[in-house]
């Protein structure tokens, strides 16, 4: 790094991002990559110019710096994409690097203004996409200046092609690679105008079908996940962790566990007994030895998640408002002046979030406590360092995160306890440590989607319209619960979201969607339920409601017309319709299922879904999401299910907690991006939420009962089906 | 601590360790073959395949003391000798992964149908692949791409 940050400091370099002329230094040269060697050989550097997006070499070779983890959303070559676009690169010529952890330079705005990296609610594109449009706009203008002033012509007169700068007039160009060596570093580089980028007829790759930069690794096992990360005198850790959230552990037997094979330390954690060992087998051999004695007395004693849904109902009927959420006009008033009133209850049980990689992470602190490097996947890469340093009484600085691929996120990985827990263990032998989580850990001291309970109230007029619209969520934790409870898109003149808050001491996060996926199941069964007492037709109640919203009512008429709504399906199926807007996108999802009446087991044959994202980056890309997102929606809800009973996780593993197995995906999922040149909205999450609306409206119609508990197992749908 | 020999991907390799480590963390962490992902431990999600003789087993719970010496072990590391094996390509046509985890496992688990059954029908891709569990939702992609790998063998 130092002889590399020598080199570099001779050299002319060039701005980045925004407008904001950065001070250039090592640690753009050296990225981490996630999931290869590194590249850069740094006798190379000589023959390279640096700004902090793109590295452009004398061959051609343009390096683009991916600031955003990649956890199979696909924004690894997304964001890219939008930069080389602006620069006119030749996409054949680019390679994508990890971005180094600078939140500064490479973060992007979000939550009030502030410079972030972090991956969560489907925002990367979104948040990146203008930053990246003037990037790569910025970075073709210094290229185009460097060739001004080296053929003495005006800046104007010439023009770009794939990874070329031609001057018509002259017939001359010259290739971007060829520009290295006569790069000048402009004055000032200028704020490109919004109406100097390109319109979108001129987009060579956004919106095209490119294929992933990270697949061809993730199919020969080269893709390097933190669980992967070997780094020398490698040691083992591992927790045991309580299976009653935050109860205290005393160790019984650490003298027994001391005396092992291979044990280097014990370490205490407030919530768990640490272990590290020189193997993994040693360590997990030593973890199912730890005899703990557990103090119970905490919030999470008594839980039972089950019962205490009665509680949750109790909760919802009582009179008093409880935290309102969000208002437009005036419900109470509307719902006395009502023709006709309506009322529903609709349950979800705690689920979790089940990424096929298990959290681990690797650490290494320094012998003096000094300084740290992490090998970890996070969403959160941004809060690494800082998190860290707190840990050890460090400056930030003095902490290397080394991002690698995730195995899934899922919102799970935006938080850092199994980062810090690695630190400390660590810290506490002054060895490199691998910690690892097993499933069983990964499930156990999980953080759930929290379970809730929803009652909904509605008030029609005189000519059936909904007048009034009232939410009550009951459960734990504020945002989690609330989000996409509000209906923006449907013309409902009066509406509310009470929010009743309860505290069961449960570990709760972010579930891919967050509360969209409970409260969408409650607003789209609600509304069908209001439209099968009006004897409508769930498309055409839609229709009118979003009358005012005509992108939302374009997704809808389209999935109808995809799916046929208007020819009936073959008999013993039905089709079921639910509409929502995650993340800015909007969307509609249609499926057809059939139900087998001996076991309540319903099956999904076909889902249709269109979705208007904004601006489409990578389309093959958003088509993987939104199946990933039906799918993983369907595993919620027909096999998830955590059950707590005082206090203890009652599963442990995928065979007590299993999730969608490929013989229950449906036969085809047919998705239809809806046009669009507004700026990009998020898609990881856009379908999720419209699964369990869609299907238990499919149910309803094909046998005039309504599910109302999320999941829809088969034993609860015999149940509904012999009430 | 006994010590072992075991073929794998053509090479023999020798690990000392307790007898009841399973094959997975031989791969993974003795020997730095980490395509083999861990999901379970339990014989539950597939990340851990590998093929024993030709047949797909879960390497989690496969003790290292139930292998003979002269079992042939492939990981996804020795599918192909270049990452061109008709199911990668395949893969990367229908662009199946997404965070990937799980796509060692349900590579493997195909080719060892594709060795047995050069043109399986959709229910028996269904059938052999149930074992193995991608929470990303690839599954479509996955039944797509081991049709077109069997179309490419035709
Ligand atoms: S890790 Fe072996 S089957 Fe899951
Ligand atoms: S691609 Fe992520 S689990 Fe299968």
């Amino acid at each position: 790094m130092e002889k590399s940050s020598n080199n570099i400091s001779r050299r002319n370099f060039i701005a980045a991002a925004g407008g904001v002329t950065l001070a250039i230094t090592a640690y753009a040269l050296y990225p981490t990559l996630s999931g290869s060697k590194k590249e850069i050989d740094p006798s190379d550097l000589a023959e390279e110019k640096v700004n902090a997006w793109v590295h452009l070499r004398n061959d051609g070779q343009i390096t683009i710096y991916n600031p955003a983890a990649e956890m199979g959303q696909g924004s690894m070559t997304a964001l890219p994409v939008i930069l080389a676009e602006e620069l006119d690169a030749d996409w054949d010529k680019v390679k994508i690097e990890t971005a180094p952890i600078n939140v500064e330079t490479y973060g992007f705005k979000a939550f009030g203004n502030r410079k972030v990296m972090i991956n969560v609610g489907s925002r990367t594109v979104m948040g990146y996409y203008d930053a990246l449009r003037q990037a790569g706009a910025q970075a073709r203008y210094i290229l185009l200046h460097s060739v001004a002033q080296h053929w003495s012509v005006p800046i104007q007169e010439l023009n770009t092609a794939p990874s070329l700068v031609q001057h018509e007039a002259s017939g001359r160009e010259i290739s971007y690679g060829e520009i290295v060596d006569i790069l000048q570093e402009p004055e000032n580089i200028p704020e490109i105008p919004s109406s100097d980028l390109k319109s979108p007829d001129e987009f060579r790759l956004i919106g095209k079908v490119l294929p992933r930069y990270d697949v061809p690794a993730k199919v020969d096992g080269s893709a390097q996940f933190a669980i992967d990360i070997q780094v020398p005198d490698m040691h083992y850790g591992v927790l045991e962790r309580g299976k009653v959230h935050g109860a205290k552990p005393s160790l019984t037997n650490a003298a027994e566990i001391q005396s092992l094979e291979g044990i280097i330390a014990i370490v205490p954690f407030s919530y768990g007994v640490g272990v590290v060992a020189t193997t993994l087998e040693k360590a997990l051999a030593a973890k199912a030895k730890l005899a703990i004695d557990w103090d119970r007395n905490v919030t999470a004693q008594g839980h039972d998640s089950q019962s205490d849904l009665e509680g949750y109902q109790q909760l919802a009927d009582a009179s008093s408002d409880g935290k309102v959420m969000h208002k437009v006009g005036d419900v109470k008033a509307a719902m006395r002046k009502g023709i006709k009133k309506y009322t529903a209850t609709y349950k979800n049980d705690y689920i979790y979030h089940a990424q096929m990689e298990p959290l681990n992470a690797i650490a290494s602190v320094a012998a003096d406590g000094q300084s740290a490097e992490i090998w970890a996947g996070t969403q959160n890469p941004g809060s690494i360092a800082p998190t860290v340093a707190k840990e050890l009484g460090i400056e930030a600085d003095q902490v290397k995160l080394n991002l690698c691929y995730l195995g899934g996120g899922l919102g799970r990985r935006s938080t850092s306890d199994y980062i810090v827990e690695s630190v400390k263990l660590s810290q506490a032998t002054g060895k490199p440590v691998k910690l690892m989580w097993t499933r069983e850990d990964d499930l156990q001291y999980g953080m759930y989607r929290p379970l809730s309970l929803q009652k909904l109230e509605a008030a029609t007029d005189a000519n059936g319209q909904i007048i009034a619209l009232n939410h009550c969520i009951v459960g734990d934790g504020s945002n989690l619960l609330a989000s996409g409870a509000k209906n923006a898109f449907y013309n409902i003149p009066n509406q509310a979201v009470d929010l009743r808050l309860t505290q069961k001491g449960i570990r709760i996060k972010h579930w891919r969607a967050v509360g969209h996926g409970p409260n969408k199941f409650a607003i789209e069964s609600f509304i069908d339920e209001i439209a099968a007492d009006q004897g409508k037709d769930p498309l055409d109640i839609r229709r009118a409601l979003m009358k005012d919203s005509p992108k939302a009512l374009a997704t809808l008429e389209k999935a109808a017309e995809m799916a046929n709504w208007n020819t009936p399906p073959a008999p013993g199926r039905a089709r079921g319709i639910a509409f929502g807007e995650r993340s800015g996108a909007l969307c509609t999802g249609i499926c057809e299922i059939s139900v087998e009446e001996d076991s309540g087991k319903i099956r999904v044959h076909h889902f249709w879904s269109a979705v208007d994202a904004g601006t489409i980056v990578q389309p093959d890309n958003v088509v993987a999401q939104m199946e990933g997102g039906i799918i993983m929606g369907m595993s919620s809800v027909f096999c998830e299910q955590l059950t707590i009973k005082n206090g203890e996780i009652q599963q442990s593993n995928f065979h007590d907690y299993p999730i969608l197995r490929i013989e229950d995906a449906p036969e085809s999922i047919e998705i239809a991006m809806m046009p669009s040149t507004d700026s990009p909205k998020g898609i990881g999450e856009a379908s999720t939420p419209i699964v369990a609306g869609a299907i238990a409206n499919a149910f309803a119609t094909l046998t005039g009962k309504r599910l109302r508990h999320l999941p829809f197992s088969p034993s609860r749908v015999k149940r509904v089906l012999e009430a | 601590m006994p010590a072992y020999s075991l073929q794998i991907n053509g090479k023999t390799h020798k690990v000392n360790t307790e007898a009841s480590t399973p094959l997975l963390w031989v791969l993974r962490e003795h020997l730095a073959l980490s395509g083999t992902k861990f999901g379970c431990g339990l014989g539950q999600c597939g990340a851990c395949t590998v093929h024993l003789d030709g047949s797909p087993m879960r390497s989690c719970t496969l003790p290292i003391s139930s292998l003979q010496e002269n079992q042939e072990i492939t990981t996804i590391e020795g599918l192909s000798p270049n990452g061109k094996h008709p199911l990668q390509e395949a893969w990367i046509e229908e662009q199946v992964p997404q965070c990937g985890y799980c796509q060692s496992g349900q590579i493997m688990q195909a080719a060892a149908l594709l060795d047995q059954n050069s043109q399986p029908t959709r229910e028996e891709i269904i059938s052999h692949m149930n074992g193995n569990l991608c929470r990303c939702g690839t599954y479509t992609r996955i039944v797509k791409a081991i049709q077109r790998a069997a179309d490419a063998n035709t």
